[in-house]
């Protein structure tokens, strides 16, 4: 079959097959009130010449800074052969495998990435992947309250140390479908969640819970005893988590007594570039007891009659080919090619590799968060364990001006998160992932005292 | 052929209602259905203590082939249902008017029953699918 657009006249004999007049009244089943109107603020059509020009230059606005910025998204080393893989044609072109016998190739690759996926988290199952880290924490959400029959609630407690714009995305996707999200603040000084915030919400019933760990802050959260405390309540626990940090880290299956129930995140670290913030792609994975209400599509592995392995897709009757408006979700395959480079970084990388790549992340944070506290009025704003990011203050100063003052010199020194938080407004989350050698640091070091005594200048 | 027992009512939406001893309405699928939707492989069934109305959904069957609503033929509160299908869905298309029951329902509304369609009657509804 050609892919090529339909006619007019192509377009008329199926109109007219189907018993319609025009393309408008298949929509009709849609509430007037929440179809598009026309999309005015979507700007016409532009020759691709011009588009050509538009990405190069927005791209080059990326181009010649040392990063030091995460907070969801970082810059890793990844090896030239993974998206040579992955841009083979085989690859490239295969869209999503509605005709699983004719795509065995793409189905295996699925199958190894959730494998990948299922290991790391230590759940029973994980699926072919989501958009992204944040809508996927929404998507997790409304898993949560269609599995979680027994709370009776449309509620959820959000940990205030997931990431704010994860939060915000959440709240986009699941308050139109009358779920209410409930934020709980986290502890100022120590910059984790204490149990009593959360214990504060109890008296009304809650489906889920929703931490993350490594939280935004890049600390570590008591997840055993949140986990505990959630299945106490009757509620299901929602771990957000990067990819990266579980390969040091117990599985998201070992929180608490009987482990964390869903696992999400953001699934970038692992050989997806920063690439201006996307495409990236979110991960999922689950216990089995809930693996029928999991979003997306399952790739299974099984046998032809002849006893050969081969792979299938699985559980399609919760997807929207079949159960149309009642699907779980109308997410299919998504992130396809992401999630290829991904399998494939993971692949040449290995468990071992990607283990040492989090520890350098940790140590070279760790360095950078000694070298630049010992700048008077620089400090680090929550001690305890944590993993590769920082929150480091800076007193006295327009830190939102420090930031641009660095960014001028080359340097994107981290996120500034007086936006999100008001408490903290003189600080901002740094992070050196293994990429930054001693020199990068250094660099920052210098680049800060000079924009500092600038600054400190200006106002005498 | 379906099976289709006389002793029993039936819903235009393929259920049927056993009135046992207590008075309580057992609810499930007829043979008619189970043979369109093919082999069972998973239940989701209503919560007990839920109250239901007639119409409202509860629960859903899947097949290898389908998914399909389960639609309350009476209604009442929902107080008990069937655990041995979360293992066995199969019973549903060996033995659909025995051990492939779904629920049971205390009825709010005795006269629910008297508005479901009687075998004959359900008997010539499939016939003029």
């Amino acid at each position: 079959m050609p892919f090529i657009p339909h006619s007019a006249k192509d377009l008329d004999v199926m109109l007219d097959t189907i018993g319609i007049d025009s393309i408008d009244d298949l929509f009709d089943e849609i509430p007037t009130e929440i179809q598009a109107q026309g999309l005015d603020k979507v700007p016409t059509a532009l020759p691709e010449m011009h588009l050509g020009k538009l990405m190069n230059q927005r791209a080059s606005m990326d181009d010649g800074y040392v990063c030091f910025m995460g907070a969801g998204c970082y810059e890793h080393h990844i090896p030239a052969a993974v998206w040579d893989i992955a841009m083979r044609g085989e690859f490239l072109t295969a869209y999503t495998p509605y005709q699983a016998e004719a795509s065995q190739g793409t189905l295996q690759l699925i199958y190894e990435f959730q494998s990948n996926i299922a290991n790391l988290t230590g759940l029973y199952a994980a699926n072919a992947s989501l958009y992204d880290g944040a809508s996927g924490v929404a998507e997790a959400i409304l898993m949560a309250v269609r599995a979680n029959r027994k709370a009776k609630s449309r509620r959820v407690l959000v940990a205030g140390s997931l990431h704010p714009r994860y939060r915000q995305v959440v709240r986009s996707i699941v308050e139109s479908q009358h779920i209410e999200i409930v934020e709980v603040d986290y502890d100022h000084d120590h910059g984790v969640m204490d149990l009593a915030a959360f214990q504060a919400y109890e008296a009304e019933p809650f489906a889920g819970v929703v931490i993350q760990h490594p939280n935004f802050f890049g600390n570590m959260e008591s997840v055993d005893q949140l986990t505990d405390w959630a299945h106490s309540k009757n509620a299901l626990m929602i771990a957000v988590t990067n990819p990266l940090s579980l390969t040091l880290m117990k599985p998201i299956s070992d929180w608490g007594e009987k482990g964390a129930d869903i696992a999400v995140g953001e699934g970038q670290p692992l050989g997806i570039p920063m690439a201006s913030g996307g495409p990236h792609y979110g991960f999922m994975a689950c216990t089995q007891a809930i693996v029928r209400q999991m979003p997306g599509r399952i790739i299974g592995k099984t046998v032809d009659l002849d006893g050969n392995p081969g792979y299938t897709l699985t559980l399609q009757a919760r997807e929207q080919h079949i159960r149309r408006a009642k699907a779980t979700s109308n997410i299919c395959t998504n992130q396809g090619l992401a999630v290829t480079a991904s399998t494939v970084h993971m692949a040449i990388m290995g468990a071992e590799g990607l283990a040492r790549v989090a520890t350098a992340c940790i140590k070279n944070t760790q360095k950078l968060v000694e070298a630049i506290t010992k700048i008077a009025g620089v400090s680090v704003v929550f001690n305890g364990p944590r993993f590769h990011e920082a929150v480091v203050s800076i007193a006295n100063v327009d830190v939102e001006a420090v930031i641009q003052g660095m960014t001028d010199r080359g340097i994107i020194p981290g996120f500034y998160l007086g936006e999100h938080y008001p408490e903290l407004a003189d600080a901002l989350l740094v992070c050196a992932t293994e990429m930054r050698t001693d020199d990068d640091i250094a660099l920052y070091v210098e680049t800060l005292k000079d924009v500092l005594n600038q600054s400190g200048g200006e106002e005498n | 052929m379906s099976d289709i027992p006389s002793e029993l009512k039936y819903s235009k939406e393929h259920e049927w209602v056993r009135i046992d001893d207590d008075g309580h309405a057992i609810v499930g699928i007829t043979d008619h259905a189970q043979e369109l939707l093919g082999d069972m492989v998973y239940v989701e069934l209503p919560e007990v203590g839920t109250n239901v109305a007639v119409e409202d959904e509860t629960g859903v069957v899947e097949s290898v082939k389908a998914a399909s609503d389960v639609y309350a033929p009476v209604s009442g509160e929902i107080i008990e249902v069937n655990e041995d299908l979360v293992d066995e869905p199969e019973n549903i298309n060996s033995q659909p008017y025995e051990g492939g029951w779904l629920y049971k329902v205390e009825l709010a509304n005795e006269s629910d029953v008297d508005e479901l369609l009687t075998a004959d009657e359900y008997a010539d509804l499939i016939a003029d699918e």
